[in-house]
């Protein structure tokens, strides 16, 4: 899939792959990061959508100690918090 | 093995010169001080010779030091500060890092009087650095300024009483996790608080120190002045048992704390060794008895459920196991893992069998907890 080709509101290109947690609370956001990202390939990015606010801590720190990309925080189309990552191992 | 106590920082057993102290005193200090009585003057007796081994060890003057609990501590020494310059403005300005008895305080305070707390930021070790906090400081507005002496969760000593504040802005030092391992600076300061947990004494106990010349008001109803327990009864053998505690602290802390910290520093050596684990806070300049870290994946109430159950007491500051939701709110300030969070303090009494030891199940249980969620 070409991420570049769909843009959201905030001019992010579409995720590759977006992680529905909504309701999960920590550490399982973070676990689901863990277990999928690698659905997409390197380069691509994910997206972790969820409301508990620990997330907006350990998302950025998942990928500093995993070696990712941390895109930044935007919103899903509910209003929900969205972090994006991009995979680069 | 018996089980180990490692979170001596919410807790630990008196120490036995508080308790030799605690039976004689509470045989003959029952009274009122303030009563013009026989056992009111023995009473009064024993709480100044407490108030003088205190300025003595804190190297301040026996008319700074008052007795009090150590929250009231906290939030005297904080808002009698803030209260004596209402007339400038009510802004606080308070570290992100700092204690939620400070927080809290200075979010009450503000809010019946109109103000704002202003939180600056910490580097990634959790210490607040000059330049934000200063800078807060000037405009004329703020009441005070607040600064821990070390950070409670991470240990990391901060810059208290370094600051070069504007004229007249006082400084509130918040030495409750602190006090017995790490001094309060010379100058620089206007008020602190203390608990005498920190230094083997009643955890019931809390000194409130207010330098001469300082303006202060106090916050809450009663007398203007600063008073011992906020003007009830004196709780007269707990503040002599503080003070022993005390002095006998100071007088084994080289032994006690070089101990701690070459155990503190194996402990570091080991968690940073697991994977995907990260040790945090300053590594040198630090609390000497207190080590955090965090477990990628992993919930900090498992983790301490399961070191429980291999006989090691332990706290988390991960939301898992707070009594609400919000994520540490030091840890966030940081930007480390708020998960997974672990954190051992060591009492004077550890041994290095017992750290050896929690270091020999540790590996373990954190792969089998990760195992268990598939990572």
């Amino acid at each position: 899939m070409d991420s570049s080709l769909t843009v959201t509101f905030g001019g992010h290109p579409e995720p590759d792959l977006e992680l529905d947690c909504r309701g999960m609370l920590c550490p399982q956001p973070v676990i689901e990061l863990g277990r999928r990202h690698t659905e997409v390939p390197v380069g691509g990015v994910v997206a972790v959508v969820v409301e508990d606010v620990a997330a907006r801590t350990d998302v950025p720190a998942w990928c500093r100690m995993r070696g990712q990309e941390y895109l930044g925080e935007d919103a899903a189309e509910d209003g929900v918090p969205r972090y994006r990552v991009r995979r680069l191992t | 093995m018996a089980h180990a106590h490692l979170d001596a920082a919410a807790g630990a057993p008196l120490h036995p010169a508080a308790r030799e102290v605690l039976d004689a005193a509470l045989a003959r200090g029952y009274a009122d001080p303030r009563a013009l009585h026989g056992p009111g003057r023995d009473a009064r007796l024993l709480l100044d010779n407490a108030r003088e081994a205190v300025a003595d060890a804190l190297a301040v003057r026996r008319d700074e030091v008052w007795f009090t609990g150590p929250l009231d501590a906290v939030q005297r020494g904080l808002l009698g500060l803030a209260e004596a310059r209402l007339h400038r403005g009510a802004r606080l300005v308070v570290p992100s890092v700092e204690h939620a008895h400070v927080r809290h305080a200075a979010r009450w305070w503000a809010d019946r009087h109109d103000g704002q707390v202003h939180e600056v930021g910490v580097d990634s070790w959790g210490r607040a650095y000059d330049g934000d906090l200063v800078e807060s400081a000037i405009g004329g507005d703020v009441a005070v300024v607040a600064c821990q002496l070390a950070n409670h969760e991470v240990g990391t000593i901060q810059p208290a009483g370094r600051f070069e504040l504007p004229d007249g802005v006082p400084l509130f030092v918040d030495g409750s996790a602190s006090l017995g391992m790490i001094d309060l600076p010379e100058t620089g300061w206007s008020a602190a608080a203390g608990h005498a947990t920190s230094w083997g004494g009643p955890g019931s106990i809390g000194v409130l120190v207010v330098r001469r010349g300082t303006r202060w008001s106090n916050p809450f109803p009663g007398d203007p002045e600063p008073q011992d327990f906020g003007g009830a009864l004196p709780d007269v053998a707990g503040s002599l048992a503080a003070a022993a505690a005390l002095q006998a602290t100071l007088a084994e802390r080289a032994e006690v704390d070089g101990r701690r910290r070459g155990l503190v520093d194996r402990i570091r050596e080991v968690a940073a060794a697991l994977p995907d684990t990260e040790v945090v806070g300053d590594p040198v300049e630090r609390l000497p008895h207190l080590v955090t870290f965090s477990c990628l994946y992993l919930s900090g109430e498992a983790l301490v459920r399961e070191l429980d159950r291999a006989g090691f007491g332990v706290a988390s500051g991960s939301a898992c196991t707070a009594s609400t939701l919000e994520p540490s709110h030091v840890l966030a300030a940081m930007g480390a893992l708020t998960h997974g969070n672990v954190r051992i303090s060591l009492g004077r009494d550890v041994t290095e069998q017992q750290v050896e030891a929690l270091l020999a199940v540790l590996p373990e249980i954190v792969g089998r907890l990760r195992s268990e969620v598939g990572l």
